[in-house]
């Protein structure tokens, strides 16, 4: 900008990149301590350098929760839910945005609000249904309850999405000869795949991520999600320093892979769920 | 997070977050009779979303404001009490304390965020992008990074640094000679919020700014030429020019923002378990105290029914004056 000059120029540079390392500085400290031995850190405090790289901090915190299964349950949590969300907003969506159902203003609004609702209005009757059809402490019951809330912002999604879809195309597919669940899986589906996979990445990142509904259903060890073991944990005295720290890295972990990987996925996601 | 939001996040994520804004798709030209008759045939498309609404959404919604009336413990048969745990809930100190912490969290998650995000997301946009489009990716993604975390995981890291003994924040002070500052923060009564909302305010700084620099794209050069020609300073333009230019993206963080801090409770059930003192303790922290803990199932559910009427009614108003805006 020509208002703007060179120093001004460099000292906003400047300040922008202390405030991006102070925002990045935690996951350092984390990184750099979950590698420290408990000697290393009496002698050195959380800032000093490690003297070498101790895995055994790690490895003791990964076999003490079992995380490799805490890392299992949530893939299969988050993935199914994912997978279930996307299809049933996307058979929702093609009624409501393409076959325009009577009502349909209605039924996407509905369908917003109750995205918008608060788990802690929904999860006392939800724990109290389960336990009725014993699916209480089951990860079925975790993927059913987010397959609906997911898909309630799935379908509010994709519904305006699939509302703009050129009607030509559905019409010639119509006069080829196909049905209408043709028409959605050969036309529809592969045609708004950029759309679908947003939702997909998102939805396993969401749920992925979930705490209180997946903390009071889930109870036993062995059903526990990342998230849910890592929660449970903090503050227990069992607790020490290397343990904290890497219990914090191996949350970390995960998150920071699905970022690396769908950073430029996220990122459009982002900015298209703001302007649609 | 966000597209939501969440997280909403995300968005939620987020979230919640992001995207509440979508106007309904346009209606069909009234064709009644066939098209009426064809549109029938897409009816079985909406059976499993609707089967899944009214069994996870819709009936407990419905249980949870009718167990609000009631007396329950969870066991045995709810005792009807009419309005009485609502009348409770407006005479409880508790409760409104809960309250008043959640106007700070909104403050840390909402407020906060949107000014920081719009600065930074401006900064880079007119003073980096163009000459280092690389070190903008780079610092967009710094910011954003705690965006990913699940919010237990932020929780724990934070839990660590801010812990009294062993906690990097308090060794940094010790390090530059403010011995004297080092304390327990987040088991300070006077600390506890600020510290809670520090940690809120770094989680949250990532959505706003990629939000807003998506946004920025879309302003037309020419308006800031314009104003540069006017001689209007940067802040100037930063009034007059980018917020009025991006203000649909303003109103989705602040409402997504603003409902997900309504919805603190990992981030605080980490941190501090509502304490100390209750001095951070959210309706959503205290709903599930009512729930879980102390098994006042009755009491909870009114917190949460609360909680959800405040939800709405602030989208709606929300979504209202975006509309007018619109027109």
């Amino acid at each position: 900008m020509s208002g703007v000059n060179k120093v001004a120029r460099k000292s906003v540079l400047g300040v922008l990149v202390v405030g991006a390392v102070i925002t990045v500085f935690p996951f350092l400290l984390v990184l750099m301590n979950s590698v420290k031995s408990p000697q290393d850190y009496t002698a050195k405090g959380p800032l000093g350098l490690p003297s070498g790289v101790y895995l055994k901090g790690i490895t003791d915190f990964w076999l003490r929760v079992d995380f490799g299964e805490k890392l299992l349950n949530s893939t299969v949590i988050a993935g199914s839910v994912a997978v279930l969300a996307v299809a049933v907003s996307i058979l929702m969506a093609y009624a409501l945005g393409i076959g325009r159902v009577k009502g349909r203003t209605w039924i996407i609004a509905i369908f917003l609000l109750a995205n918008l609702m608060p788990q802690e209005a929904l999860i006392y009757p939800l724990y109290f249904l389960a336990k009725e059809v014993d699916l209480y402490d089951t990860k079925l019951a975790v993927i059913i309850i987010f397959t609906a809330i997911q898909s309630a912002f799935g379908v509010y999604l994709l519904s305006s999405v699939l509302s703009t879809f050129p009607r030509e195309i559905i019409e010639a597919a119509r006069i080829d000869g196909a049905n209408r669940w043709q028409v959605l899986w050969r036309v529809v589906v592969p045609l708004s795949w950029p759309t679908l996979s947003v939702l997909l990445v998102f939805f396993f990142i969401w749920t992925w991520n979930e705490f209180f509904i997946p903390m009071i259903m889930l109870v036993s060890n062995d059903n526990q999600t990342v998230p849910v073991a890592l929660g449970v944990l903090q503050g227990q005295r069992l607790m020490d320093v290397t343990a904290q720290s890497a219990s914090a890295l191996l949350g970390i972990v995960p998150a920071v892979v699905f970022f690396l990987i769908f950073q430029r996925t996220l990122t459009r996601g982002i900015a298209v769920g703001a302007v649609k | 997070m966000t597209l939501r939001h969440q997280d909403a996040a995300t968005p939620p994520v987020a979230e919640p977050a992001g995207g509440a804004t979508t106007s309904p798709p346009p209606r069909a030209p009234k064709k009644a009779g066939r098209a009426a008759e064809r549109s029938r045939g897409y009816l079985p498309y909406l059976v499993p979303g609707v089967l899944l609404f009214v069994a996870v959404i819709a009936v407990p919604l419905a249980m949870n404001v009718g167990i609000s009336f009631t007396r329950w413990q969870g066991v045995g048969e709810p005792d009807w009490v009419g309005w009485q745990q609502y009348q409770k809930l407006f005479t409880d100190e508790t409760f409104w304390l809960s309250f008043r912490n959640n106007l700070a969290l909104i403050v840390a998650m909402a407020i906060i965020p949107t000014f920081l995000g719009l600065l930074v997301a401006t900064a880079l946009f007119d003073v980096v992008s163009k000459e280092h489009p690389r070190t903008t990716t780079t610092l967009r993604a710094a910011f954003y990074l705690p965006q990913v975390l699940p919010a237990v995981v932020a929780g724990v890291v934070w839990g660590w640094i801010l812990h009294p003994e062993y906690g990097s924040m308090n060794a940094l002070l010790r390090l530059v000679g403010l011995d004297s500052w080092a304390h327990d923060w987040l088991g300070d009564e006077k600390t506890a919020l600020l510290s809670v909302m520090a940690v809120l305010v770094w989680i949250q700084i990532g959505y706003p700014l990629v939000i807003f620099m998506a946004g920025l794209q879309r302003v037309d050069p020419q308006l800031y030429e314009a104003a540069a020609l006017d001689g209007a300073s940067w802040w100037r333009r930063l009034w007059s020019v980018t917020v009025p230019q991006i203000r649909q993206e303003i109103f989705v963080v602040l409402l997504t923002c603003t409902i997900a801090a309504l919805k603190s409770f990992d981030k605080i059930f980490v941190l501090t378990k509502g304490g100390p003192g209750g001095s951070t303790l959210t309706p959503a922290y205290f709903s599930w105290q009512n729930f879980f803990d102390k098994f006042n199932v009755g009491y909870g559910a009114a917190i949460a029914t609360v909680l959800a009427a405040i939800i709405v009614g602030l989208s709606f108003l929300f979504l209202r004056a975006q509309n007018r805006e619109e027109r």
